[in-house]
């Protein structure tokens, strides 16, 4: 068993408190995305499990061993878990085959089963006698995956694995990856800044923000079910309404949403807050119907597959003046500007005002 | 560890000297310090380094623009010239002038022959420079408003002066260590001075003195360098350069390849032809075969000792340099350049005195050459491991850890075979160096062995200018071949990275 346990981790570097009390499971056989904005410290949490930091308190196991613990730190040219850099750092002066075989054991290097084998789950058979730089970005990127899993690594860190590959190419390499790792039954920790990277990839998400875990949980709950504000904005894009909750029923612009379990510790009741719903849980309705709610479209975004619509809507009883605006998202084409009605399904998140 | 003790190595010398002037006392330091020659001895000396100085940045600068920047005709020629002059001795151009045009002995034709051998240390790296810098910030100094000459003083110019900082600090410390041309060319400075005061007297702690002003003067020039780079900012950000597009010089362009010619036509083509001429001369009154061949093997011979010492010196150094910065490294590596501010003739100076004291076994054998050219040239060695070191990136060292590589094995599997090249660049760097080294050899050399620039040296100084000839020629065809193939391998690295 290979499950990743980091307990209570504490790491400074200089003056700078980088992670502050991180625990973290990655349970064997499974992948953990570690998400957040740049600088919030997950490049530091990857390098003390790699064990290029050593960090002041805490204890990281994998399976059995204690990798890093109280006066303990194993070099980690010992600890077995293999790491894949941004940008792959294949090593230029040796050809494929060479990189993919360089952790494993001298008396295998040559011409073994294995790296074919490995070269083969990442899709890249027959490809040993290539040189780096005759490889594309994705490729490249396959290629510090096979490298790493060679040597049947207890654990595999990926760097931002994704971010330098252009758009197209990212999502089939991801893809790729995914399989490969689930293939090979590998327990991986990513970390990434990027939110489809993290949701797309991952059996569960760690959302990590100024050194600390907000959440972990699966794709789904970190997207739906946010603990907090700031992990929701993070995740993806929010619709935000200033609400009153009584008896499960949030009073918004919108209308009366239902609460979906109210976040533990806050007021269920009677208190004042946000509700927060995903631009998708919105739908332009037929102006001459009766359900939802008076608005006006005063612009949007289109992305091809889908657009955002900002729609201005009255609040407070139709007081004129006061208004706010929502981002509806849609299939097709964004509507001319003028009147519509807004409608709102599936439930609504709620959190009350600190 | 071995890296301290590299870097004693290199403190040996000026401790020594420092030892030898102490002995001397107080009394005859101040003695020798106040002469109204010693102080005439540093105006002249000064004099010699501002002039060379002024004149190399200028036409190093000039040429490297030229050769990237504009439209003038022919400047891939200019381009593929311009670094050549580094493989001519400077005493060898020296000879090659005095022989021809005895007139210009004296500053006039120090000045002429140091400069010409040495714009290509201002012109190799503002060369570089103008290659890496973006192109996009002159482009944006035009959009703003300002015109091409504008742009090429306030933003262009601006972008090499580092390079060009770094480049004129090098002629400076040469100019001012430089031995054998101002010797040949009768200009009185320091280091012929020392030498002839080692050599009339047997009191030698004048020498001693004189060699620690020297000393104090090098110093000097490479604070005040430093503290002019440290204002520069470096390049920010990111992003991939482009080539930019030429200058337009419209009918400048003729008198500009013009100047250019006249430049390369009096460091490269004169230097040659007076070589070939005295050469041919002395053919018809016999070429001594036996002892050009004995000094060919001779030179060889001490330069790859010298080559090897250095990079198997230079190895802990400079990977320590590159991966582990701190307070202990910042030393180790300070102390390890204080050989660069050494003048080979005090180098070879303190040699003689500490080689006759505690090791007359090794005075005049080849240990002790050795010895020099590693104090001298292991700078250089290190310079080239560092920079090499530092290009391999630390992301695939730390990949190799994860994968069960300890850490000397990342250095056998890793590092070290990315940096071969640069190493091997650099050995082939002290290799040529060691070949045109002179003083030092002078003075070193194992006993009844001559090399080509010492054998040079003896025929030049009895005005032998036939004889002396087919030596000089030897030595510029030596020193061709790797300055070739040095550039080839940039190209090829500059072509694939």
């Amino acid at each position: 068993m290979n499950t990743l346990s980091i307990r209570d981790l504490d790491v400074t570097l200089g003056d700078l408190a980088v992670l502050r009390g991180v625990d973290l499971e990655v349970p064997s056989g499974s992948v953990t995305a570690v998400l957040g904005p740049s600088g919030c410290g997950k490049t530091t949490l990857l390098r003390a499990v790699a064990g290029f930091v050593r960090p002041d308190r805490g204890e990281i196991r994998v399976g059995d061993t204690v990798v890093s613990g109280a006066g303990h730190h194993l070099a980690p040219e010992r600890r077995g878990i293999a790491l894949v850099p941004q940008e792959g750092a294949l090593f230029p002066h040796l050809s494929v085959g060479e990189n993919v075989a360089f952790g494993l054991p001298r008396a295998q290097r040559r011409r073994t089963a294995r790296v074919g084998e490995v070269l083969d789950l990442v899709g890249l058979r027959g490809f040993e006698d290539r040189r780096p730089a005759e490889l594309s970005g994705g490729q490249q990127q396959r290629v510090a995956l096979a490298r790493a899993l060679a040597p049947n690594p207890a654990l595999v860190l990926l760097d931002e694995p994704f971010s330098a590959l252009d758009a197209g190419l990212r999502e089939s390499v991801r893809a790729q990856v995914r399989e490969a790792l689930e293939r090979s039954a590998t327990t991986a920790l990513v970390v990434t800044h990027d939110q489809d990277e993290a949701l797309s990839v991952a059996d569960s998400v760690a959302i990590l923000d100024d050194g600390r875990i907000l959440m972990h949980a699966s794709p789904q709950d970190v997207y739906r079910a946010p603990t907090g504000l700031g992990v929701a904005r993070f995740v993806g894009q929010c619709v935000e309404l200033p609400a009153e909750v009584t008896a499960g029923v949030a009073r918004t612009a919108l209308g009366d949403l239902a609460v979906e379990d109210p976040v533990a510790g806050g007021p269920a009741d009677g208190g004042r807050g946000v509700v927060m719903l995903r631009p998708e849980q919105l739908r332009l309705l037929p102006l001459e119907g009766a359900a939802g709610t008076a608005g006006e479209v005063v612009g949007g975004e289109y992305f091809g597959h889908d657009a955002l619509v900002r729609v201005r809507i009255g609040v407070g009883g139709g007081a004129p003046g006061e208004s706010l605006e929502v981002q509806v998202r849609t299939l097709g084409e964004i509507p001319e500007r003028g009147a519509v009605r807004v409608g709102v399904s599936g439930p609504a998140r709620f959190y009350p005002v600190a | 560890m071995p890296a301290v003790i590299v870097s004693f190595i290199a403190l040996l010398p000026i401790g020594y000297l420092l030892i030898r002037a102490a002995d001397a006392g107080l009394g005859r330091i101040v003695d020798v310090l106040a002469r109204e020659r010693t102080v005439e001895l540093v105006g002249r000396s000064l004099l010699l380094v501002g002039l060379v100085t002024t004149f190399s940045v200028v036409i190093g600068v000039g040429l490297a623009f030229m050769a990237t920047r504009t439209d003038v005709p022919g400047r891939r020629v200019i381009a593929t010239l311009a670094p050549l002059p580094l493989a001519i001795p400077s005493y060898v151009a020296a000879f090659a002038w005095i022989s021809v045009v005895p007139e210009i002995a004296g500053l006039v034709g120090a000045v002429l022959v140091l400069t010409l051998c040495c714009y290509p240390y201002v012109y190799l790296p503002v060369f570089a420079a103008l290659r890496r810098a973006d192109p996009g910030l002159e482009e944006v100094a035009r959009s703003l408003g300002r015109t091409p000459w504008q742009t090429f003083r306030e933003v262009t110019l601006r972008q090499v002066r580092p390079a060009a900082a770094a480049g004129g600090l090098l002629v400076a410390l040469y100019t001012l260590s430089d031995f054998g041309a101002v010797s040949i060319l009768r200009y009185d400075v320091f280091t012929n001075v020392i030498y002839s005061a080692y050599r009339s007297s047997f009191d030698r702690s004048t020498a001693a003195v004189l060699s620690l002003l020297l000393v104090a003067l090098t110093v000097a020039i490479s604070v005040g360098e430093s503290r002019v780079r440290r204002r520069d900012v470096a390049r920010v950000g990111g992003g991939v350069a482009r080539s930019a597009d030429p200058v337009r010089l419209g009918p400048l362009r003729y008198p500009m390849t013009g100047a250019a010619g006249v430049v390369l036509a009096l460091a490269l083509a004169f230097p040659i032809v007076s070589l070939l001429y005295w050469f041919s001369t002395g053919l018809s009154a016999g070429l001594d075969t036996g002892r050009l061949g004995a000094s060919v093997a001779a030179t060889a011979w001490l330069s790859l000792l010298g080559a090897v010492a250095c990079t198997v010196g230079a190895v802990p150094v400079g990977i320590l340099a590159a991966r582990h910065r701190g307070r202990f490294t910042t030393i180790v590596e300070q102390v390890t350049y204080a050989g660069h501010a050494l003048p080979g003739i005090v180098v070879a100076l303190a040699l003689v005195f500490l080689g006759v004291r505690l090791v007359p076994w090794a005075y005049q054998e080849a240990p002790l050459l050795v010895l020099a050219y590693v104090v001298l040239f292991l700078p250089t060695a290190v310079g080239s491991v560092r920079s090499s070191v530092a290009q391999s990136s630390v992301r695939g060292e730390e990949v190799a850890r994860s994968l069960g590589a300890t850490p000397g094995d990342v250095l056998r599997r890793v590092t070290l075979p990315l940096a071969a090249p640069g190493i091997s660049a650099g050995a082939a760097i002290v290799l040529l160096t060691c070949m045109k080294e002179l003083p030092a050899t002078l003075l070193l050399r194992p006993t009844g062995t001559d090399t080509l620039a010492t054998s040079l040296w003896t025929q030049t100084g009895v005005g032998a200018y036939g004889a002396a000839a087919p030596y000089g020629l030897a030595l510029v065809v030596l020193a061709v071949l790797p300055t070739i193939w040095l550039m080839r391998a940039s190209a090829h690295d500059r072509g694939t990275t």
